[in-house]
């Protein structure tokens, strides 16, 4: 990110007091309008757009991401500004996206694939666990695979069977993936940049139900690491721990919470894989209590490891059981009931209940 | 899956030099080969059936977990092999070990894969020779995106022999049936990818024959995707140089992918853990012996006045890899405790340090352990 940090503030250092003042009114000014709202979607746009210009090995490979911009847009205009062989409309084939993008890095590409929907990753599933994460590996450091795979995920957008699906779990098990997951415009621009130059593979869940809503960005900011988790909203009495879509849930139930009287701590986990636990343990020191939320279904989830690990590690500060809000162990519904599955900010009011009532 | 009038052969098994008509379009390629370069052909084969002659001794002798034989596809193989050039990119599955040794690694590599020693055992920028891949066709797609970006570097059809680089992916018939075989034809004909692809059909997976795989000879399958394609006697270790180079050149030149079938024979077993008493005949056994890629060779060449000092020659040379890589083998250690960490990411990974460090403490406990009862006794 240096590079880009620099490219953003610019020239050499100035010397006389004169050009100093000048200067900073020249980056006040910048700042200003390095500031800008958009929808996540477009955010990400931004930082492909940013990630292609500023290292002519990157490119974006997958299904209709050339002259349709993609299924969500998120690529629009790419291909005609970058070109064919930057922005490449790939055959209807996951496995042979995922395993020609391990060729490409084999040959020194940065190779950024998007797969459409969640529920269609399956097919590249062999070629994402079996090959891109242990081929590092297996060459034994000789070979990097600088792999980001784009999975636009999770509910909230009545689609039908397949479209609307939380696999992040799968991929957080499996040994040489980082999991990362913005639920922020802001977020969304630096990291997929920061994804883009890991030289490790990266799977970018893109939470679909967050694609839309707008929310500031900071084209000149300083991106913190891509695997640090973020307090989203400060409190005393209950730490809420989630990433994605959820994160929008937990701050409605902190705010709700915060009316009735109870001072509730949000945290956006960000990173799924590693998990940035230091923010984590240190709310749960203070408030003793820990929810944590996600739509994926509760069994064996990344909600379940964070549970774990707390309790190994925070265990004489919980006042209550670590408690599980997810989605149910039972496939992703059809779209008229997927409001009873998904949880909301109801659910997670009731689990902050049940946490104070111990 | 029997040859036909359109399988391309110049070396007959008995020997004698006859290429079919078929074979005509490549005959260029294997006119510009001396009696040097057939005894060098000999002295490869030789060379690596004495190496998997001891290796599958030396995991008899419980030196590894597991040895796939490659006894019986020499020819194959070293044709292919000798065909290409060293910018060339190779990826193999994992029974290649003849295209190995031709393209430079220690086959000693490929023993400790075997043993248990690494997952990998070579760093493919040395020799472009990739590692061996065991999830069947899974290479197919590895080496249909390297050539993809092979082609956007502009290392394709410049006309400079030293520079213009091909690619070539190794697979059984068995991988045939594998979706990513297909998904890296697709790819190939869609990116005109400069790339041979060579099968290697030695008529069983394991236990299931090849017709079990595919109604239609091999050969004909790529047809539908758009890639040209050959077949080839496997055994013939000049078809298998001439027909592999022409078709290199034609990826070299910007011409797009092409599919070699090499009709072969495995010899021996899948593995060292498979009894193919169990589903092979003898007859079938005892056809392709007479077939030896590596006899047949021997008969040309003593026709062309090679004597028994040079065959002598090419035995000791090859008793000498042999026991190399026996002495070799038997110095094997156990690799240290950074097996299981190193490398599982390129960057810093807090939980791969934090297992590392927990390992290293309580390894640790038990020196201290024993060494406090040591201390008690004293």
């Amino acid at each position: 990110m240096t590079d880009i940090q620099t490219a953003q503030t610019g020239e050499a250092a100035p010397t006389g007091q004169a050009t100093q003042a000048a200067h900073d009114a020249d980056a006040a000014q910048l700042a200003a309008d390095s500031i800008q709202t958009m929808p996540l979607g477009r955010a990400l746009n931004a930082g492909l757009r940013r990630a292609l210009q500023d290292d002519d090995r990157v490119l974006l490979m997958g299904e209709d991401i050339g002259k349709l911009g993609g299924v969500f847009r998120v690529t629009e205009g790419l291909q005609k500004e970058f070109g064919e062989q930057r922005v490449i409309d790939t055959p209807l084939a996951e496995s042979g996206i995922i395993g020609t993008a391990i060729g490409l890095a084999m040959r020194g590409y940065r190779p950024v694939c998007e797969i459409q929907f969640d529920g269609f990753i399956y097919p590249g599933f062999d070629q994402i666990t079996s090959q891109l994460a242990k081929i590092t590996n297996r060459h034994e450091g000789s070979v990097s695979m600088p792999v980001v795979i784009r999975v636009p995920y999770g509910g909230h957008i009545g689609a039908i069977e397949h479209h609307q699906e939380s696999p992040e779990a799968y991929f957080a098990h499996t040994a040489g993936l980082r999991v990362v997951s913005p639920s922020t415009p802001n977020d969304a621009y630096w990291m997929i940049q920061e994804a883009i130059a890991s030289d490790d593979p990266v799977m970018f869940f893109e939470p679909k139900a967050r694609y839309w809503p707008k929310g500031e960005v900071s084209l000149a900011g300083n991106p913190v690491p891509l695997h640090a988790s973020r307090v989203a909203r400060a409190g005393t009495e209950v730490t809420l721990v989630g990433h994605g879509a959820m994160v929008t849930m937990l701050l409605q139930a902190a705010e709700i919470a915060a009316q009735e009287g109870t001072s509730v701590e949000v945290i956006d986990l960000r990173s799924l894989s590693p998990i940035d636990y230091g923010p984590i343990l240190e709310s749960v020191h203070k408030t003793g209590r820990l929810v944590v939320a996600q739509e994926a279904p509760g069994f064996v989830s990344v909600g379940s490891e964070i549970a774990a690990t707390v309790t190994e590690r925070a265990f004489y500060s919980l006042q209550a059981p670590v408690l599980r809000v997810s989605g149910f162990d039972a496939p992703f519904p059809p779209a008229k009931v997927e409001s009873l599955y998904l949880p909301d900010a109801d659910r997670v009011l009731d689990a902050i209940d049940r946490s104070l009532a111990y | 899956m029997a040859e036909s009038e359109t399988t391309v052969s110049l070396l007959s098994a008995e020997g004698r030099l006859e290429p079919t008509p078929s074979a005509e379009q490549f005959l260029p390629y294997f006119e510009k080969l001396t009696e040097a370069d057939y005894r060098q052909f000999y002295a490869d084969m030789a060379q690596v059936r004495a190496f998997d002659a001891e290796a599958t001794h030396l995991q008899r002798q419980g030196q590894m977990g597991l040895w796939p034989p490659s006894t019986g596809q020499e020819g194959a193989q070293v044709g292919s092999a000798r065909a290409s050039r060293p910018q060339d990119h190779i990826f193999p599955s994992y029974r290649e070990h003849a295209v190995g040794l031709i393209r430079g690694i220690d086959l000693l590599g490929i023993i400790e894969l075997m043993r248990g020693t690494t997952h990998g055992g070579w760093n493919p920028q040395e020799t472009n020779f990739h590692l061996y891949t065991l999830v069947i066709g899974s290479q197919a797609l590895h080496a249909t995106g390297y050539a993809m970006g092979v082609k956007f570097d502009g290392a394709v059809g410049t006309g400079d022999p030293d520079t213009d680089t091909a690619v070539m992916v190794y697979f059984g018939d068995g991988a045939t049936s594998q979706g990513d075989v297909s998904e890296a034809l697709v790819f190939a004909a869609s990116f005109q990818t400069p790339q041979v692809f060579f099968l290697q059909n030695n008529h069983w997976a394991i236990s299931v024959p090849v017709s079990t795989q595919s109604r239609v000879p091999l050969y004909l399958r790529p047809r539908g995707f758009g890639i040209p394609s050959t077949q080839i006697d496997g055994n013939d270790v000049f078809a298998s140089y001439a027909v592999t180079a022409k078709y290199l050149d034609d990826a070299r030149s910007g011409r797009g992918p092409g599919f070699i079938e090499a009709l072969t024979y495995r010899i021996g077993a899948h593995t060292t853990s498979d009894d193919p008493t169990k589903y092979r005949t003898d007859d079938e056994l005892a056809s392709w012996v007479e077939r030896d890629p590596v006899l047949r060779l021997e008969t040309y060449l003593r026709g062309l006045g090679a004597d028994d000092a040079f065959f002598g020659d090419v035995r000791e040379e090859a008793a000498d890899l042999a026991a190399d890589i026996r002495r070799r083998t038997l110095t094997l250690g156990t690799p240290p405790v950074g097996k299981i960490f190193d490398h599982v990411y390129s960057e810093p990974h807090p939980v791969i340090e934090e297992q590392r460090e927990w390992l290293a403490q309580y390894e640790a406990s038990f020196d201290d352990a024993s060494a406090s009862v040591e201390g008690e006794r004293a």
